[in-house]
């Protein structure tokens, strides 16, 4: 699946998932469980604001001299007998790949979860070869997978709009699963299914958490260890990373890996935390063969402009955890693989404002996420800056709205013409205003409200009613002015 | 001291109850209050829709008009509008007029309950409401102006109040500014989980220190046809004032902001 994962327009998947009325509750629940897993787990560490800062360091450090640590991590993996290809684009990844794939005469491939390979859409471009089979090995996209390689709806839970009974359901048509939606006998089953594949994969994909510069090893995190099997494993290894995802040294994946953990899952570590490259002399297990794929595609439009900080991410998933908007539209409603806040801004940054503007909309700008961002990205900033790209750079919106906005910013700038829209609102007000129901206090208090207002208002009368501006001798500055002359007087 | 009222659009325009009671609260404890006349708006309803350039003057405009008055300190009535004056520095460095004057601005204008909390050191205001109420933390007076404890500590000291703790208090209530207009589909579903957990407190009163969340809260309280009273906080320590209960509290004694969000553990 390549970064969009629908053709919908905005509306209807927002209709569609306002629907769900199951994604719904169990995105809300675990974003609950996580307020509190992952407070308790950063308040654990200690000191939560200065590691933030360092973390923070560390990204922009790397993110600033990206080239050099590019070329250092490439120099030492092919000092350990690997090889590296840079790859511009996402088809110039898949087909890299593809072709190492055809020359191995793999038949097996075995995948650990990685974003960047769903960024690029592997798993279909390696099925064109015949006689292929690929497996994902982490439970989650696993599941997607059987099911007709269903779309990731978040960055670390990716079928967090799955519920055991879809599970079961998916695994009994397609692996013929006959015991009942118990997740313990479902990932027993998943896991029996799962080993006897790897000892016939001749192929291992994984992704990349981070990059080492200085050792050209790669260091990955998972609960499942499923990993660790696709690297022991198969002969050929290969790995996609995001061209962003470098660490100097061991000592700084170190505190990223402590970020990332407590911030994605709430945990102090990962149950595995791998450190590992080609096999060299004297080791058991690991890779004969050991390719490096590493990606661009798009985020070079990043470096050195104002969305820069957006790659400093080392996809946590926290944003998506706290965002009160993906609460309820879910992964489907961004229609991205990369959903939530951190989407709203990097899908535009990777695929342009054409196919993602609408998401830097689909904000209230609450900063929830900027709040918890592990590596201090200003999300909400972003989100702005998005917005003010396409209304003042690209001149993105003929609509009307566009010059009522025009209009408010003359309005709310002009101290006579603001003085006017205090002078004549009650009586404007005045035909669309409802008397009854009310059933509020001290909220409708000058005449009655509306329930229904033209143009730009309507946004908010579909939702809510306005209470009918006070008369111009009634307004606060009226009150004002009487509340001095009368003090003045005694 | 004398206190210039940034008095915000929204109260302005539609809500005199809120500013009347924040004007009497200030004098009651020694301000000695002014109202520039030809301030309008933070200019947050276009900034954050992206029209930044069409900002620049409602800006200028804000800064000449609040410091265009002989004041100490300026007090608004709402979290979200004071924490934009705050950012007026970060929108403006880049202007060589108004980036001195941001700044000046920026350093003395604060949000009511924090003023009245931690620079008039008021800890009881000597009000009385008898009612049980629950209280709507504000995204933008929590996460950037940092001022999570303030309001809390007034609101303790009310006489006969029962405050009851409102669930979910960390999510957005769907107001946003223009995102409740532009993007109604989302904001429905956010506002309605508000409306929800206000409902599931049974409190009798909904507090906060913004009155756009309120506003945008209550409006879909009116639709639902649900029942809640609506008080802004500078309402609540305007009732029924007693001068004998009140009290005051020592620097020292303080309760920390905690913060802008940068300092979170969150």
């Amino acid at each position: 699946m390549p970064i969009k994962t629908s053709e919908q327009p905005f509306l209807t998947r927002l209709a569609e998932s306002e629907k769900d009325h199951f994604m719904q509750a169990a995105v809300a629940k675990a974003q609950d469980a996580q307020w509190d897993k992952r407070t308790a787990a950063r308040q654990d560490l200690g000191n939560w604001a200065q590691w933030r800062e360092l973390a923070e360091q560390i990204r922009q450090h790397v993110v600033r001299y990206l080239p050099d640590y590019l070329e250092e991590f490439a120099d030492n993996v092919e000092a350990r007998g690997g090889h590296v290809f840079f790859a511009k684009t996402d088809d110039e990844a898949a087909d890299y790949i593809k072709q190492i794939a055809i020359d191995k005469g793999a038949q097996h491939v075995v995948k650990s979860k990685s974003m960047v390979t769903t960024e690029i859409d592997l798993d279909k471009k390696l099925l064109e070869i015949p006689g292929m089979s690929v497996l994902e090995s982490d439970l989650a996209e696993f599941i997607l997978e059987e099911d007709d390689f269903d779309e990731p709806t978040h960055i670390v839970f990716p079928t967090l709009h799955k519920n055991r009974d879809q599970i079961r359901e998916i695994f009994h048509n397609k692996l013929g699963y006959d015991g009942d939606n118990d997740p313990q006998h479902l990932a027993r089953f998943a896991r029996k299914y799962l080993r006897a594949s790897f000892l016939q994969a001749d192929l291992g994909v994984t992704g990349c958490n981070f990059a080492i510069a200085d050792s050209g090893m790669i260091n990955l995190v998972t609960n499942e260890g499923n990993a660790d099997l696709v690297m022991a494993i198969p002969k050929t290894q290969v790995v996609v990373m995001g061209m962003e995802r470098l660490v100097p040294s061991l000592k700084e994946a170190e505190v990223l890996d402590q970020m990332l953990s407590r911030s994605a899952v709430g945990q102090k570590l990962t149950s595995y935390a791998t450190f590992a490259g080609r096999q060299v002399d004297g080791e058991s297990d690991g890779p004969e063969d050991f390719y490096v794929v590493i990606v661009d595609n798009g985020r070079s439009n990043a470096l050195g402009g104002d969305f820069e900080s957006v790659l400093q991410c080392i996809r946590c998933g926290a944003c998506l955890n706290v965002c009160p908007v993906y609460r309820h539209i879910g992964g489907h409603g961004y229609g991205s693989i990369y959903p939530g806040p951190i989407g709203a801004v990097l899908s535009p940054v990777l695929r342009g404002y054409k196919e993602f503007g609408d998401l830097p909309f689909a904000s209230s700008l609450c900063g929830a996420c900027s709040e918890t961002c592990p590596v201090k990205i200003p999300l909400h900033k972003l989100l702005i800056k998005h917005r003010e790209v396409m209304e003042n750079q690209l001149h993105m919106d003929h609509s009307f709205n566009n010059v009522l906005m025009k209009g408010i910013g003359v309005a709310t700038g002009t101290p006579a013409m603001f003085r006017m829209a205090m002078g004549v609102d009650h009586a404007m007000f005045g035909p669309l205003s409802k008397q009854a129901p009310i059933s509020t206090e001290n909220f409708i208090n000058h005449g009655g409200f509306v329930k229904s207002a033209p143009s730009l208002a309507k946004g908010w009368t579909d939702v809510r009613d306005l209470p009918r501006p006070p008369k111009h001798d009634e307004n606060f500055r009226a009150w004002f002015k009487k509340h001095k002359s009368e003090a003045s007087r005694s | 001291m004398k206190v210039a009222i940034f008095s915000t659009c929204i109260i302005d325009l539609m809500f005199p109850n809120v500013g009347a009671a924040m004007v009497e609260v200030l004098e009651r404890f020694g301000c000695e209050t002014t109202l520039p006349v030809k301030q309008i708006c933070c200019g947050q309803p276009t900034f954050n829709s992206g029209y930044v350039k069409e900002t620049q003057k409602v800006m200028h405009n804000e800064i000449d008009a609040l410091l265009g008055v002989d004041a100490d300190y300026i007090v608004g009535p709402a979290g979200s509008c004071v924490a934009m004056l705050k950012e007026y520095p970060e929108h403006l460095k880049d202007d060589p007029e108004y980036a001195a004057k941001a700044q000046t601005l920026a350093d003395k204008t604060y949000e009511f309950s924090q003023f009245v909390y931690r620079i008039l050191h008021v800890l009881d205001a000597g009000a009385q409401l008898e009612t049980t109420a629950t209280y709507h933390r504000s995204c933008h007076m929590t996460r950037l102006l940092g001022e999570r404890t303030a309001p809390f500590e007034l609101l303790k000291h009310v006489d006969g109040l029962t405050m009851v703790p409102l669930p979910h208090l960390e999510n957005c209530c769907g107001f946003g500014g223009m995102f409740s207009v532009k993007e109604p589909e989302i904001s429905r579903q956010m506002v309605d989980e508000k409306v929800d957990s206000v409902l599931s407190t049974k409190a009798e009163v909904l507090i906060s220190c913004d009155q756009a969340c309120l506003m945008n809260i209550v409006g879909r309280f009116n639709r639902r046809g649900e029942h809640i009273k609506v008080m802004h906080l500078a309402e609540v320590l305007n009732s029924n004032v007693d001068m004998d209960r009140v009290q005051y509290i020592d620097d020292a004694d303080l309760v920390p902001g905690g913060g802008t969000y940068a300092n979170q553990n969150q």
